[in-house]
């Protein structure tokens, strides 16, 4: 009985203990913030929060540029890439400072329900079509240049297609082509992978199958693949990036200052100059192309 | 929090909506699981219950090989699985890549350990008394290897049930060899992950309260049976 007793009363020593860090653990970020919080925009350690797509983070742009900006700024930025439908959550759920993204619809929608301030352009990259390197459909001769009639031949070929399937910014811009052609994607050759552009061009390697991609994933993965860019340069296929900052009502540790400095080092002739540059050295072309007013 | 709440309620319409989608995912997962922990079952019972009731040179360092092949992570399973099988890899022409079957394949080389595992340790324990009372009875070794099987049915219902639980809870290596392709080898594990991707919380956390209802009711099923047995 005693030994029970001396168990229990252990037990409840053990518990108290964990309670009492639980609680000292829970109330210590907000004493920090309350007494961080005026300091902050003055601050040299300050960080944003910026909710971006896979395709800037896979394409090395950012690890280029931002590491200039927290010199130029001393405001370092913490990236979460993720697909363009978890960015603008993010954005919405006000998880993020600062979003970038490439759905101007869905973005233009996202300040127009008040989650951020302002969209700016900043800069655009485009979308190509890749496919196996011998072209089984002979797009790259009937259609070089037209995304439409190449889509068209894949359906009426019953070519392979491999789709993102993940409502990021490719996904939708795949979609509206189809619709676009009244085609409806359905059978055995549209294969929808869930998943990001990396993973989707090796699929579309495996299956040796068509995909749309952005030309920033394609060239830094090109080497490992058995793809070529079949159709190119159509208007279409341009891809406009936008830039907004959360809005701050969101709850008190959305970052505004942070968001605006670094808006607009982003739309800066050096932050331009930068996006411009991005890619020559190692591609012999720009991945991005700066077009901020 | 409002998510998961919202995904308890999604969770019971997905479950009783009939959506053609959500029922294919679902039986994808327990046929890609159930057939690949059998399967493991067959090689590593054997394995386990031979490797705990033999003295043979290597054993210590073969022993704490498969200890170690316990804790496989997935993804670096999925990743060799890929390699092997991807068009360059030297089995590429089976064309066995983003298929089931290669989900089935990942899923083994995880499993298997497990239940080897499981059940060395358990025939390690019981396994010499077991045998000097098959030898008394005067059983021959193929009667023995019954007896063992079967009083060291609790180790292999653990073993059976951590290996399920295992394989139908991991998505590195289905990601990786199956491709979350829909309708095709998209399995829970591998939705939860894109719906993720997707910002879509409340589905994703609906899909995993019904992935947990499927593994409770198959653990109600697997227990039941070793309560007849």
């Amino acid at each position: 009985m005693f030994k029970i007793m001396k168990k229990s009363s252990l037990l409840l020593l053990l518990s108290l203990v964990l309670i009492t860090s639980i609680l000292s653990a829970c109330s210590k970020p907000v004493d920090s913030s309350s007494e961080n919080g005026p300091q902050q925009p003055t601050g040299l350690q300050q960080s944003i929060i910026l909710s971006t797509t896979t395709s800037t983070e896979n394409s090395g742009l950012l690890d280029a540029i931002l590491p200039i900006f927290t010199e130029d700024t001393g405001i370092s930025v913490k990236v979460v890439a993720v697909g363009t439908g978890q960015a603008i959550k993010m954005g919405e759920d006000g998880d993020a400072d600062v979003l970038l993204a490439h759905a101007k619809a869905s973005e233009e929608k996202f300040v127009e329900e008040g989650h951020g301030i302002e969209r700016f352009d900043v800069m655009y990259n485009d979308f190509i079509l890749v496919g196996p390197a011998d072209d089984p459909m002979n797009l790259s001769t009937d259609a070089p240049s037209d995304i439409l009639k190449a889509f068209s031949l894949i359906h009426e070929n019953n070519g392979t297609f491999i789709s993102r399937g993940d409502d990021s910014g490719t996904h939708k811009m795949e979609l509206a082509l189809w619709q676009e052609l009244n085609i409806e994607t359905t059978g055995k050759e549209y294969v929808s992978a869930g998943q990001g552009m990396g993973a989707v061009l090796q699929m579309a390697d495996e299956l040796m199958g068509y995909t749309l991609t952005d030309r920033a994933t394609y060239l830094s993965m090109m080497d490992k693949l058995d793809l070529d860019i079949i159709v190119e340069g159509d208007v279409k296929l341009f891809n406009q990036y936008g830039i907004i900052a959360v809005n701050p009502n969101k709850n008190d540790k959305i970052n505004k200052e942070g968001a605006e400095v670094f808006i607009n080092w982003m739309l800066s002739e050096k932050g331009q100059n930068l996006i411009g540059e991005f890619g020559k050295d190692l591609y012999g072309q720009s991945l991005f192309i700066p077009n901020a007013k | 929090m409002r998510e998961i709440l919202t995904g308890i309620i999604n969770a019971m319409r997905l479950l009783f909506s009939l959506d053609k989608e959500v029922y294919e995912v679902i039986i994808l997962s327990l046929y890609v699981s159930l057939t690949s922990t059998l399967l493991s079952g067959l090689v590593a019972v054997p394995c386990g219950i031979i490797i705990g009731t033999k003295q043979f040179p290597f054993k210590k360092p073969l022993v704490r090989f498969i200890y170690t092949m316990m804790s496989l992570p997935p993804v670096i399973v999925g990743l060799i699985v890929y390699l092997f099988i991807s068009r360059r890899g030297p089995l590429g022409h089976l064309g066995l890549i983003f298929t089931p079957t290669a989900m089935i394949i990942a899923q083994f080389l995880l499993v298997t350990p497990i239940i080897t595992g499981i059940l060395y340790n358990g025939a390690k324990e019981k396994g010499e008394e077991i045998k000097r009372v098959a030898k008394t009875l005067g059983a021959n070794p193929s009667q023995t290897l019954i007896l063992l099987i079967k009083e060291l049915r609790f180790s292999i219902f653990t073993g059976l049930v951590s290996g399920f639980g295992r394989a139908i809870s991991e998505v590195g290596a289905v990601m990786i060899v199956g491709g979350n392709i829909k309708g095709h080898t998209r399995v829970m594990t591998t939705t939860i992950a894109m719906l993720r991707n997707m910002g879509e919380y409340e589905n994703a956390i609906a899909i995993g309260i019904v992935l947990l209802l499927i593994s409770f009711v198959v653990n109600s099923f697997l227990y039941h049976l070793q309560q007849d047995s």
